[in-house]
């Protein structure tokens, strides 16, 4: 009992650490300290933990350790930046298998104790399971090793309705008689195949949001685990990260104006047919030099990056030009879209790492009542994100959904390889707006031809 | 009673998860995702307590491992990666 009280009482100190942690996540200045507070309740809680005498053979525990720590150091300082939806998918993914694991651990060391036991049990091995397949998928469709389109086929609904109405039936019968190993199996190996099926339908475009609700899921099981081993910190914690998730979610899906029904049961790639322009517009070019002289004389620049700038590895360039404008006299700020990236906030460290320091970077709700004042925005690599369809074309799938507000600058500049469509497929109708100009070509290189020509005229 | 009292938490916690979270500017929200991922890694005190409960059973050798090797990989995987993260976000000098 005395070792009990001692765990727990260290499990509480670890908890006020994990909120700490999470509170100086509030600010920049001070998120490296909550990181180090949080890290710090970890290593007291399984300090404490391996104190208690519950722990008997510690080779196998060591063993764990250094495999996980070694394989999580080297991933954790390998990933590059754009890579991070990727590795925060792996990370889900892992987090619940392992408590899948705990799970079965303790069902086959203990059993299924009470109803309450077997409940929890029954809840954490169906979430769990959709959990670390979903997040599979996920990581391979974010690594591109899987499609980023949506993998349909006929009968998809029939067989997630039959898959979700046997873990249901079957969930019932392993509650009634809970010791029928089988069914634990049977149940596990459904759940898994689920995760599978719920995401392969999802484009690549939604990644943001899937990545959110299986974050929130990830939370969720180890909330149910700590149910099942009754395990006070499991339940804290797994409220913290599960309320994360949530919250992520419903911003995801506020900035693409769509409901999370939405996106996890119809996939986008369905309702969205490129819409056909009736009339024919002729989208205006410009040359990189006449776009030069535009920038020189502009007193305010916003640029808006989206994911394409990232996959041209233009982000240093960016941060070069904009430095050369502020010499100019020019006031840079950047207009970040909430799903600008492939993940919640991605945009931000995308910018961060090429030094563009983080005061410059504003969210859409504060950029656009001042665009009306910007003397030009370059849009790099983003395109649904500026459509001006979505406030007034009640036709445009992406209706509806708010948009940084470029066409109100004085002159766009937009920065493409093609007038391919973005994302959603939808043809953006600000490339025929008498402000804009198409800079075509690789994003990089046209910045770079831009640094050169400033670099050119201050000799 | 012991139920009613792990409820008591849960809904305490959410509540204080909500109120935390609400406060982290999107500027901060790949770290916040990764930071959830690391304290997630928490399972790992059950994945102790699994891996060291029983040396007889193959079975719950390997889960318990298993489980704690998964556990570590996202504790130190996602402070890591947190870390690497917030130290690139400067102000202004």
């Amino acid at each position: 009992m005395n070792s009990e009280f001692f765990t727990n009482f260290v499990y509480i100190i670890s908890s006020i650490l994990f909120a700490f942690g999470l509170k100086f996540l509030g600010s920049p200045v001070s998120a490296r300290r909550g990181n180090m507070l949080s890290a710090l309740g970890m290593l007291l809680a399984i300090v404490a933990t391996l104190f208690n005498g519950h722990v008997i053979s510690f080779q196998w525990i060591l063993i764990g350790i250094v495999i996980g720590g070694t394989l999580g150091a080297l991933v954790a300082l390998k990933a590059g930046m754009t890579q991070m939806p990727e590795m925060i998918a792996l990370l889900h993914g892992c987090g619940a298998l392992a408590s899948v694991f705990v799970d079965w651990t303790a069902y086959r060391v203990h059993g299924a104790t009470d109803l309450t036991n077997t409940i929890t049990l029954y809840l954490s091995i169906v979430i769990g399971g959709l959990t670390v397949t979903g997040s599979a998928i996920a990581w391979g469709k974010l690594s591109e090793k899987i499609t980023g389109k949506p993998i349909l086929f006929s009968g998809q609904k029939w067989l997630n309705t039959t898959i979700i109405t046997a873990i249901a039936i079957l969930g019932i019968m392993f509650i009634i008689n809970p010791s029928r190993y089988d069914l634990f199996l049977i149940i596990l190996g459904l759940s898994l195949s689920f995760g599978i099926f719920m995401v392969i339908p999802i484009g690549g475009a939604d990644m943001p949001v899937v990545i959110s609700v299986l974050n929130s899921y990830s939370g969720i099981v180890a909330c149910t685990t700590g149910f099942v081993i009754h395990n006070t910190l499991l339940i804290v914690v797994g409220a913290l990260v599960g309320a994360n998730g949530i919250i992520l979610s419903i911003i995801m899906c506020k900035a693409m104006n769509r409901s999370i029904g939405n996106v996890i049961f119809g996939a986008f790639g369905n309702v969205v047919k490129k819409t056909a322009t009736t009339e024919k517009k002729e989208a205006k070019s410009i040359p990189v030099e006449d776009a030069f002289l535009i920038l020189e004389n502009a007193k305010s620049v916003v640029i808006i990056p989206g994911y394409g700038m990232a996959v041209a590895q233009a982000q240093h360039a960016v941060r070069e030009l904009s430095e050369l404008l502020e010499g100019n006299g020019c006031d840079v700020k950047y207009a970040i879209h909430p799903v600008a990236g492939r993940m919640p906030g991605h945009m931000n460290v995308l910018l961060a790492e090429a030094n563009i320091p983080y005061d410059q970077l504003l969210e859409m709700d504060a950029i656009n009542p001042l665009m009306d004042t910007v003397d030009v925005a370059i849009i790099i690599g983003a395109n649904d994100v500026v459509n001006p369809a979505s406030r007034h074309d009640k036709s445009s799938p992406i209706y509806g959904m708010p948009i940084i507000n470029a066409d109100k600058a004085k002159t766009v500049f937009v920065l493409k390889r093609s007038m391919a469509t973005g994302f959603a497929g939808i043809e953006n109708e600000l490339f025929y707006y008498d402000n804009c100009r198409m800079i075509f070509g690789d994003a990089k290189q046209t910045i770079q031809a831009l640094v050169a020509e400033f670099k050119s005229s201050q000799h | 009673m012991e139920l009613i009292y792990l409820l008591f938490i849960l809904v305490l916690s959410i509540f204080l998860g909500f109120a935390l979270i609400s406060r982290v500017p999107p500027l901060l929200h790949t770290p916040l995702m990764s930071e959830a991922n690391a304290i997630c890694g928490i399972i790992i005190v059950g994945a102790l307590i699994a891996a060291g409960a029983d040396a007889n059973s193959p079975l719950t050798i390997i889960l318990g491992t298993s489980a704690v090797a998964l556990a570590t990989f996202n504790v130190v995987g996602g402070y890591l990666v947190t870390e690497r993260m917030l130290k690139m976000f400067k102000k202004k000098s």
